[in-house]
């Protein structure tokens, strides 16, 4: 059975409070940290985007892995910040963790959800055979246009994974996709900050998907939520991904490890990702997972993991996401931010 | 940056990639033809470790225009296991921090963009390393 | 070999100079060196020049400047080491002499910077582009780097730093071509504003304009261009690694040090025959570490020279009574012929305020980069 061999992740060192946010706009930090559940973000440097973020993710997947990194037949990033807007992230990626030539790249793109939707193709190209070794990677550092809602939670980091049949380290039990045509959130190209529908972002969009994936995964299964250890969802606020795991039947107690957003904000394609490798660190062999994306636009991802015996003697091979989340980390004001972000009018 | 120079130091600049010389030993990187110690032309491929040790270092207050908007940086010489001499940035910490000795890591990250409009060009800075327990590598 | 010696020499005020081109400054000062001698046309040209091409659009500069100094047909060639074009033109066109090849050649440098090129961008690629530029480096930051690994490995201090710049500029301000003519305190360079740590803007030399030109023949003709030639009596050039990280200790100048011990192998003289010299204070520190690769100070004791006073006009050896690089300026491609013009007017007893007694030997030392080439010239007095 296929499943992930290795798994990494990368979070940036910057942060930013909601607190300072809030002050640059005249709202009240109080109530922004409680109605978002969301205490501070990650900020990437003038350095950092989601190539290097995948780059250092990768890393640790294939160090857990142990394998040759020429062995792996495809790389797949999923983001909606690749750097240019002609010519992959993918390419870049490979060069740098020593993947190919003999290699199939390719850049996916689906709002939140890319980086699950990369997981899904590795696996499958893993499944059906044509390659030995797969990687799906979710990375992002989107934008939160100034004096929105979203300027509080879009953050930056990702997580990687590497797909295989051999000393599988999780097992990929089960995968289901939803989607449809739904316009919540989305940005034209040559527009700087994505636009988004306010209040139509949640039960039409968010909630209605994850809530479809999730049910008929579980269907397909024959699973019910007390049979898992662990959940995580997409998370775009610290609200949403309590609020739909509740609804689903899933108690605080198996969501609490992969619900990092109040700390790390929303990673965009990186964000359940990253909530997943959150668990990986901490799972027991023989734990069942469930994860599900979320797309705008719309979709979700939704994948049954099953922990193997193999997990805990790789994991400790490369930084945990706690250690990335709790370790040295640098406030940023606000001024600083807005530079950082390029929302800073320059001459070029 | 001209395309064709920057696929030629993408081994030199993403992978680390230099030569350990057949001849005397001494490591080069990057990779080049002769020796500088010994003259001699025949090497064995070998990546530098992502880490290594602060020699010397500055920081940069009056910066080239591509660096501007990043300034004030640190830059240090760095030394890494196997005696391979690299320039880099320093990264994520306070640049006044940076002192001969100091244990770094090398982090893949963005080093310049040509404008608006050209390529963006990668490759390695340091960042400030720290082990965890038990040998475990924390962040 | 035939002996060589300096005959004549021209040279234009070092500054912003708004109104006048690179050709424009190369020919005023090639025109006085030769107007002085009263010699009508020369073999043969040198000049020294980092880059026409990036600071003016302007490459192919030998022709150019032949035509505008009326000399068409003259053989003249550009040279390049950086910021020791200059020494190393000299040291060129010496040679062209001293093989019999011509008889009067003229070495000239030339440098225009302020015509609104990138100049950090410019000087950066005398640096390595690989393996420093490419990472964000400067040429301040080099040196940098230099001076604190000298603090670090032998204790040298700001202060030690500041006062190369305070000497020098007491002794730009007697130099009627120096860019700046005023002093600086000690509390005035310790307080300018950070270029790269921990040099400051005043320990710095500046961005300039000028063009320096001398005069060379056999010495067996002098007398028919001076009574009082001055003998070229050595020639050291020498190379080091461009890439700073790859010299093993960055504050040691290796470059500097051979090209020293070559030119006094080949004059038969030590440091102590050496009464005033002229070397290559891009950056104070530089200074310090050129007088410990010169053997003037011991290894790691090159910061207290300035600091006591033994470098100063009056002290034991005489360091850039010029005004150095730092307060005289640093037109790149002219620096190195600025610095033979001053020794030769030294050992002619003709440097005025500036003049140091009895003097009869000097020095110069002239470098490229970050020391990755150094020339150093002895001359005597005829």
């Amino acid at each position: 059975m296929a499943g992930i061999v290795g798994y990494g992740a990368f979070i940036p060192r910057n942060r930013i409070k909601a607190e300072e946010i809030a002050r640059q706009w005249g709202k009240d930090p109080a109530a922004i940290r409680r109605g978002l559940m969301l205490e501070e973000k990650s900020v990437p440097g003038l350095d950092e985007d989601t190539i290097t973020i995948s780059v250092e993710a990768g890393r640790a997947a294939l160090e857990r892995a142990g394998i040759d990194p020429r062995l792996v037949g495809a790389l797949y990033i999923g983001s909606e910040s690749h750097p240019y807007a002609v010519k992959p992230s993918g390419t870049v990626v490979a060069e740098a963790l020593g993947l190919g030539p003999d290699l199939h790249v390719a850049d996916f793109e689906f709002a939140c959800k890319a980086g699950t939707e990369a997981m899904f193709v590795a696996l499958s190209l893993v499944e059906s055979g044509r390659v030995q070794y797969a990687m799906g990677i979710g990375a992002d550092t989107s934008q939160g246009a100034p004096n929105d809602a979203l300027e509080y939670s879009a953050s930056a980091g990702g997580a990687a994974y590497l797909f295989g049949t051999q000393h599988v380290l999780v097992q990929v039990v089960e995968t289901y996709s939803y989607t449809t045509d739904t316009p919540d959130f989305w940005r034209r190209e040559g527009e700087f900050y994505p636009r988004h529908t306010g209040r139509f972002t949640g039960e039409p969009a968010y909630f209605k998907h994850v809530t479809a994936a999730t049910r008929a995964i579980l269907e397909r299964t024959g699973l019910k939520p007390a049979d898992f250890r662990y959940a995580v969802f997409h998370m775009p606020n610290g609200k949403f991904p309590l609020s739909v795991g509740v609804d689903l039947g899933f108690t605080k107690k198996q969501l609490e490890t992969g619900w990092i957003v109040s700390t790390m904000g929303n990673t965009y394609s990186g964000s359940s990702p990253t909530g997943l490798a959150a668990i990986l660190d901490v799972a027991d062999p023989d734990d069942l997972i469930l994860i599900t994306s979320f797309g705008s636009g719309a979709g979700s991802d939704s994948f049954v993991l099953r922990a193997t015996e193999h997990l805990p003697e790789r994991r400790g091979r490369a930084p945990t996401v706690r250690s990335m989340l709790d370790g040295r980390r640098r406030y940023l004001t606000y001024g600083q931010y807005a530079t950082y972000r390029g929302k800073i009018l320059l001459n070029e | 940056m001209p395309s064709p120079r920057y696929r030629r130091e993408v081994p030199a600049r993403y992978r680390l990639e230099a030569g350990r010389c057949a001849g005397c030993g001494a490591v080069v990187y990057p990779a080049r033809r002769i020796c500088p110690a010994c003259r001699g032309e025949r090497f064995e491929p070998m990546t530098l470790s992502r880490r290594g040790t602060v020699v010397t270092s500055t920081v940069i207050h009056v910066a080239p225009a591509e660096f501007q908007m990043e300034a004030p940086y640190a830059m240090a010489v760095i030394e890494t296991p196997e005696g391979g001499r690299l320039m880099v940035q320093v990264a994520d910490c306070d640049p006044n921090d940076v002192a001969p000795g100091m244990e770094v890591a090398l982090e893949f990250r963005r080093i310049r963009k040509e404008g608006k409009g050209g390529i963006l060009c990668y490759g390695h800075k340091a960042v400030p390393a720290r082990q965890g327990p038990a040998g475990r590598r924390d962040a | 070999m035939r002996e060589v010696a300096i005959v004549s020499a021209g040279m234009t005020p070092f500054g912003e100079l708004w109104q006048h081109s690179l050709k424009d400054l190369f020919v005023e000062a090639a025109l006085e060196a030769l107007r002085r001698a009263e010699a009508d046309t020369v073999d043969a040209v040198y000049v020294g020049n980092m880059s026409g091409g990036q600071f003016v659009g302007q490459e192919h500069l030998g022709p150019l400047l032949a035509d505008h100094l009326g000399l068409r047909g003259v053989p003249i060639t550009r040279v390049e080491s950086a910021c020791a074009s200059g020494g190393v033109a000299l040291r060129s066109a010496f040679l062209e002499v001293a093989s019999g090849m011509s008889d009067l050649v003229l070495a000239a440098g030339v440098e225009k910077m302020n015509d609104g090129g990138d100049v950090t961008n410019v000087l950066a690629t005398a640096a390595d582009q690989e393996a420093e530029v490419y990472h964000g480096i400067t040429f301040p930051g080099l040196y940098a780097m230099i001076a604190r690994a000298h603090m670090a490995t032998h204790g040298t201090t700001l202060e030690d730093l500041a006062a190369v710049s305070v000497k020098n500029h007491r002794h730009g301000a007697l130099n009627p071509k120096a860019q700046f003519r005023q002093e600086v305190t000690l509390e005035q360079v310790m307080a300018s504003s950070l270029v790269a740590d921990p040099l400051r803007l005043l320990h710095c030399s500046p961005v300039s304009d000028g063009a320096a030109a001398v005069l060379l023949c056999p010495l067996e003709r002098a007398s028919e261009f001076t009574d009082r030639p001055v003998e070229i009596r050595a020639s050291g050039l020498a190379t080091s690694s461009m890439a700073l990280a790859e010299r093993r200790d960055p504050a040691f100048l290796d470059a500097v040090s051979l090209s020293a011990s070559r030119a006094y192998h080949m004059a038969g003289l030590g440091p102590a025959d050496i009464d005033v010299a002229e070397v290559h204070d891009c950056f104070s520190i530089a200074e310090i570490c050129v007088l410990e690769a010169l053997c003037f100070a011991e290894r790691g004791r090159g910061g207290e020279a300035a600091r006591t006073g033994e470098t100063a006009l009056g002290g034991r050896l005489p360091v850039n009574p010029s005004g150095g690089l730092k307060s005289k300026g640093h037109p790149v491609g002219a620096t190195g012929i600025a610095q033979v013009i001053e020794i030769f007017e030294q050992l002619r007893g003709e440097a005025g305020e500036r003049q140091v007694k009895d003097a009869a030997v000097g020095l110069t030392q002239n470098m490229g980069g970050s020391g990755g080439s150094s020339v150093v010239h002895i001359f005597e007095r005829g």
